[in-house]
């Protein structure tokens, strides 16, 4: 049994369904010809389609429509040959025309799958339920002045996908997941930037409880709008404690919408929307239904990139990589790029710890993108050679990664540059013992008095000398020897 | 169908049409009225006839994803009953 919260009558189960909004990867908006840039002066990429202007009517972005097919298909679901684009009515100052173009009864994509990895290696089919293709909302400011929230048009009728799951999810952990798969599936589709703190990538999620073994589903409650993973996850566990509470005290719980605070950690109603939800959909007249050439479908399946799933199953089939180190590398597809670049012609293993390790520790800590690597995939390879050959050992190999970082020297210009080439000469090495030996006879009483343990105080005394320079396979041996003695 | 007073009270709230009380009942009999006109439509037998979504046999037009329109924020304010910063401004509205 998975992830259950305890209460006072026993244990529960979480029952959670997210709705996802990606803002679809186009240069103009969903029916005009405005620019979808994110930021810009307020209200300069309108349109008077945006700003729902009497008369005006929408004209459906073709480009937006391939990038919903696509995204479909990237989650192998099905796709709607004929789909209705419907009005969702409701009054709010950010929304000029008073309803929202969406989609209802007919959506252009249908069911579908995506499959969550758990951290234990096994993995889990998530339903998707549909996606549909609508505008956003203009964008309310609420703090620039004390009586007056101000509008901004920019972000009104953007594209957006509403993708849905079924509720298949159980824990904030494998809504975490199930997140982190679908933005790496439509970055690598390139319909979705899925940057969440610009707001490409919005969620809201439907949380239930049920007691544990039960198969029911109980009232749900949508929350809306979390803006990070980590939110998401905190709001959901929060959401059910308050559902367990309110059961096992004899309440029940009332359909509605909530909002997160991630200040108070906290879920509360809002109250505005207690009405909306009659959103008296109807076809929209402006528009025809949307009826797609079954041959443009197949062209944009034959185009489709290697899906992280795919290029995961063959990372471990290839390069023998564990399912977690080819997961970590597919998560992004720059990231499995760049370690393909490392790993041709070198050893799997190694070019898969260098970038999972230090080369993504430097990433992270450079602040850097993978596009604009703080070290170069050529650079990284290079340094592998050196140790693959013998030149460096892993030790002083870190050291001269950490050279690198930043400059665009190869490994080996910096290893002569510095000096770091590893010491491998027997002479050389007995030399250093030597003198180590001979600075410290009682330390070596010690040990020939059986106290193994200063052996570790030797090999850092001699690599100490040699700065860090001697081979420690090497090092280990010959000092062994010498004790032996 | 008919509507009572109450469902036309709803109508207006969502619609942000403010009508009085008193006119709340004639309203609820001039659009049942209208609906019952409607429902006539409902004699017709449509029995595997396929909704008909426009007169005239055309598709849909698409347009290409090319930047065409935008950069008039003046034009887009010029009708705003208040406006500050380049912003729409109006009544407070928070969560």
């Amino acid at each position: 049994m998975g992830y259950l919260l305890q209460g006072e009558t026993g244990d529960w189960e979480v029952v959670i369904g997210l709705e996802v909004h990606a803002q679809v990867t186009s240069k103009s908006k969903l029916f005009s010809g405005a620019p979808t840039l994110f930021g810009g002066e307020p209200n300069d990429q309108v349109s008077f389609v945006d700003a729902g202007f009497p008369g005006m009517l929408p004209v459906l972005n073709g480009y937006c429509v391939e990038q919903a097919v696509r995204t479909g298909l990237g989650l192998n679901a099905q796709i709607n040959l004929t789909s209705v684009f419907a009005r969702k009515n409701y009054f709010y100052a950010d929304l000029p025309q008073g309803y929202q173009i969406s989609q209802y009864e007919l959506p252009i994509v249908g069911e579908g799958v995506l499959t969550i990895d758990m951290p234990d290696g096994q993995t889990k089919h998530i339903g998707i339920e549909r996606l549909h293709l609508e505008q956003d909302a203009g964008k309310s400011l609420h703090d620039q002045h004390p009586t007056k929230s101000y509008i901004d048009l920019n972000r009104s009728g953007v594209a957006l996908m509403e993708i849905v799951s079924k509720p298949d999810l159980r824990s904030p952990e494998e809504a975490g997941l199930y997140i982190a798969k679908l933005r790496s599936i439509l970055r690598y589709l390139g319909t979705c930037d899925g940057n969440m703190q610009e707001g490409s990538l919005r969620c809201d999620a439907n949380v239930s409880v049920r007691p544990k073994g039960s198969t029911e589903l109980r009232t749900r409650c949508e929350i809306k709008n979390v803006n990070s993973i980590k939110f998401v996850q905190m709001a959901i566990e929060f959401e059910a404690r308050r559902h367990i509470e309110i059961y096992e005290s004899g309440g029940t719980i009332r359909q509605e919408t909530r909002l997160f605070d991630s200040v108070k950690v906290e879920t509360r109603s809002m109250r505005s929307k207690e009405m909306a939800h009659d959103y008296r959909y109807f076809p929209d007249p402006d528009l025809l239904p949307l009826v797609l050439d079954p041959k443009m479908v197949e062209t944009i399946k034959a185009g489709l990139p290697e899906l992280p799933d795919d290029k995961k199953q063959r990372f471990t089939v290839e390069y023998g990589l564990s399912p977690y180190d080819a997961g970590v590398l597919v998560a992004e597809k720059a990231s499995a790029e760049f370690f393909e670049t490392v790993a041709k012609g070198r050893d799997h293993k190694l070019a898969s710890n260098w970038v999972s390790g230090d080369f993504f520790a430097a990433l992270n800590a450079s602040g850097k993108t993978i596009e604009d690597p703080p070290v170069s995939a050529k650079n990284l390879g290079e340094l592998i050679d050196l140790i693959s050959d013998g030149t460096l050992s892993g030790r002083l190999a870190k050291d001269v990664f950490a050279l690198m970082v930043g400059t665009d020297k190869s490994a080996s210009i910096l290893v002569e540059e510095k000096g770091l080439r590893q010491v491998t000469d027997t002479g050389a090495i007995e030399a250093a013992i030597d003198q180590v030996l001979a600075a410290n006879p009682d330390k070596v009483a010690e040990v020939m008095a059986g106290k193994d343990k200063l052996m570790g105080w030797f090999v850092g005394q001699v690599m100490k000398s040699t700065q860090g320079k001697a081979n420690p396979a090497m090092l280990n041996e010959l000092l062994a020897k010498r004790f032996q003695k | 169908m008919s509507l009572d007073k109450s469902a036309v009270r709803t109508i207006a709230d969502l619609a942000r049409i403010r009508v009085p009380e008193e006119d709340l009942d004639h309203l609820a009999g001039e659009l049942s009225n209208i609906l019952t006109f409607i429902e006539q439509l409902s004699e017709v037998d449509t029995d595997g006839v396929a909704p008909m979504s426009s007169v005239a046999a055309v598709g849909l037009p698409l347009r290409a994803d090319s930047v065409t329109d935008g950069g008039q924020a003046d034009a887009v304010l010029a009708n705003a009953p208040d406006k500050a910063e380049g912003f729409f401004s109006v009544p407070k509205v928070v969560e």
